[in-house]
């Protein structure tokens, strides 16, 4: 393990330019550019608004609904999407696996680093609402880094798993936008957790993403109580996605370009 | 010296089953439900490698030669660290650059420049390496114009320019290179060539796989021939050319069956037989004379009738030049069946105006209809030609006065008095 991570820093270049080819590539030819990345949460978020928070009127824990669904959009679109260019980001990248040798999981991790831009560009937006409903965030706000890393750390341990898994059963490629969209309506994006009847509030504890959107909302907004519970759990599975993705994805990379 | 590279006893087996068959998930499951105890069915295992050892010493340049499919590539990729043996062992002293193909990496979208640092930094360069090399690389590539144009727009040339020439900057300890030469325009396929010239005199190490026998020969002193997985020879390059060439085809050829001959393609309808070497009067040859007529007899069986096929052709040296590639459908003629059975045809070649030496042939035949290759024998078959007084003397002429001679005569009216033929060719025998 030492040694993985000892050749992966020591090959941090091949990181950045993969990503920012990543990125690079993502916007060229396109006339609105990196605004797309503004666009895809901001349009879902009014959505939303209207369906979810003005014509059912779901409850969203006393903060304005566009504030509170717009805030969970953020990640949950950054751990969507990313989560699918990860997931396929060794079978994009074949031809480089097959002629070239470098790290393996540089592939994946620039897919996820890829996604960070995205991420502060949409995140301007936030700043942008907060100011609108006169928010203003105490210190807290200073720890949303840590649900952002979490999320990076999910969407790696998650998406190593798929990628390594994808590259010999290629069904992993439709289960992705299959499991993202579940995923939307099994975490607290659209509803507050307190929505739920209190038996189901546990199983929703089994998705990390609840726990990581919970601490970010409620370093935004402050207020409410910190469930410790979920945000353990959150971090528990987090965790062991990352010890059960990086492990497969070891034992596997060998024969990578022979099976991709 | 010191040893560059160390091969122990290298395996390498692919299994075909496990890669076609069961890439879907749910073929797992169902052979899973169908037989729940029962045994994996037996995979076709291929062993690309088998026990594969060397030793190569730094600043040797070895050329790998063989057949498609001996293992050449394989070896190639496990000794850049891309794939891996099944068992044995590889030691590389420094950094190993391969170029596997020129170019892979590349992305389309970006820029000549942009891909020059994505490529050379996969490759293994700092960033402060590409910056600082950048100017050679693109004097190198001759592509200044173009450097800023997304390469999408590049023809397969360029970006072959593009690729060898941030490769040739890589400044490795040990540089793997195959068949790259065999693309971009004569000027560039230099240019490439000096550059491995440089490098060899650099003391850097370089392994190089082609078929291309003039460029191995000109670039290596050490060949090294792969056959069925294993090393088949080891030895100065110029030895190891000669067998290689000389085990395509044995040498009673003249007659010889090919029924049996392996590296051979097509879907098969129709089959080349047998190949005759005949003089104009019929009689069957194994040797031939320069400037000699020629009757080449190509005998096929067709399995059904074959609709406009075209057969074609070629003819190498010794050392893999194309000397010519000739066919029905080059000279106009049309074929419009062939029915069912044996049948032969005939190249009558009026004068066999080739130097000395051993010449190879590969014949095809494919559709006019459709794209469709119905055989194709590569190196099927072997003819020496040997020396005959050319210009009428018997002065030795061989292959160092080049590949071919004409037709011709010197005219010295123009010279004045004095000037003379020597020897008339009268006297000669």
């Amino acid at each position: 393990m030492g040694q993985w991570v000892s050749e992966i820093w020591h090959s941090r270049e091949i990181l950045y330019f993969l990503a920012w080819r990543d990125v690079k590539v993502r916007y060229k030819q396109a006339a609105l550019g990196v605004a797309w990345a503004l666009l895809q949460p901001l349009f879902t978020m009014i959505t939303f608004a209207f369906f979810f928070g003005k014509l059912a009127g779901i409850p969203s824990d006393g903060v304005p609904y566009p504030l509170f669904s717009y805030s969970a959009l953020l990640l949950w679109t950054y751990f969507s999407v990313t989560l699918s260019q990860v997931g396929n980001s060794l079978i994009a990248n074949s031809s480089l696996i097959t002629k070239i040798y470098f790290p393996r999981v540089l592939l994946p991790a620039a897919a996820a680093c890829g996604g960070l831009l995205d991420l502060l560009v949409s995140s301007v937006f936030l700043i942008g609402m907060l100011l609108y409903y006169h928010i203003t965030p105490s210190w807290t706000v200073l720890l949303t880094p840590i649900f952002v890393g979490q999320t990076v750390l999910l969407v790696m341990g998650l998406g190593m798993l798929l990628a390594a898994l994808n590259v010999r059963y290629r069904d992993v490629k439709y289960t992705i936008p299959f499991l993202t969209q579940l995923g939307l309506f099994v975490t607290p994006i659209i509803y507050p957790v307190s929505f739920l009847p209190h038996r189901f509030q546990g199983w929703l504890a089994l998705n990390p993403m609840t726990g990581v959107i919970q601490g970010f909302r409620a370093c935004l907004f402050g207020g409410g109580h910190v469930d410790w519970d979920v945000l353990g759990c959150s971090w528990i599975v987090t965790l062991l996605l990352l010890l059960i993705g990086s492990w497969h994805f070891r034992s596997t990379e060998r024969v990578f370009a022979d099976v991709v | 010296m010191t040893e560059s590279i160390t091969v122990e006893s290298l395996c390498k087996r692919y299994e075909l089953g496990a890669l076609q068959q069961e890439t879907q998930l749910r073929d797992q499951l169902v052979r899973l439900l169908r037989a729940p105890f029962g045994r994996r069915a037996p995979k076709e295992v291929i062993w690309a490698l088998r026990d594969v050892s060397f030793t190569v010493q730094q600043g040797e340049v070895v050329g790998i030669i063989g057949r498609n499919g001996a293992g050449k590539s394989t070896l190639l990729k496990i000794l850049s660290k891309i794939t891996y043996p099944t068992s044995g062992r590889v030691r590389a002293r420094g950094r190993v650059a391969a170029l596997l193909e020129v170019g892979a990496g590349f992305h389309e979208e970006l820029t000549g420049r942009e891909n020059i640092f994505l490529n050379g930094s996969i490759m293994g360069m700092k960033k402060k390496e590409v910056d600082a090399k950048l100017e050679a690389i693109v004097e190198f590539s001759g592509l200044q114009r173009f450097i800023d144009t997304p390469i999408k727009r590049y023809s397969t040339g360029m970006r072959s320019r593009l690729g060898f020439a941030v490769a040739a900057h890589l400044d490795p300890d040990v540089l793997i290179v195959d068949e790259v030469l065999a693309v971009g325009d004569a000027v560039f396929q230099k240019k490439c060539v000096s550059a491995m010239h440089d490098l060899r005199g650099g003391g850097r190490t370089v392994l190089f796989v082609s078929h291309n026998m003039a460029a191995v020969e000109n670039l290596c002193s050490r060949g090294m021939w792969i056959a069925e997985g294993r090393v088949r020879l080891d030895g100065p390059m110029r030895e190891v050319i000669e067998a290689y060439m000389g085990s395509f085809a044995s040498a009673d050829s003249a007659s010889k069956a090919l029924i049996a001959a392996d590296g051979r393609g097509g879907s098969g309808e129709i089959r080349f037989t047998r190949v005759e070497f005949r003089s104009t009067d019929g009689q069957l040859q194994t040797v031939t004379r320069c400037g000699k007529s020629l009757v080449i007899r190509l005998h096929y069986r067709a399995q059904q009738p074959i609709e406009r096929p075209a057969f074609a052709l070629r003819m190498y040296t010794e050392l893999g030049t194309l000397v010519t590639d000739t066919g029905t459908w080059l000279h106009g003629l049309d074929i419009p069946l062939v029915p069912l059975g044996d049948g032969y045809l005939d190249l009558e070649i009026d004068s066999l105006n080739l130097m000395p030496g051993r010449y190879y042939f590969s014949l095809k035949v494919d559709s006019c209809l459709e794209t469709r290759v119905y055989d194709a024998l590569e190196h099927a078959v072997q003819l020496d030609i040997e020396e005959a007084p050319i210009y009428g003397l018997s002065r030795r002429i061989d292959s160092r006065f080049g590949l071919v001679f004409f037709p011709q005569r010197w005219r010295l009216d123009g010279i004045g008095s004095g000037a003379r033929i020597e020897v008339s060719p009268a006297a000669n025998g």
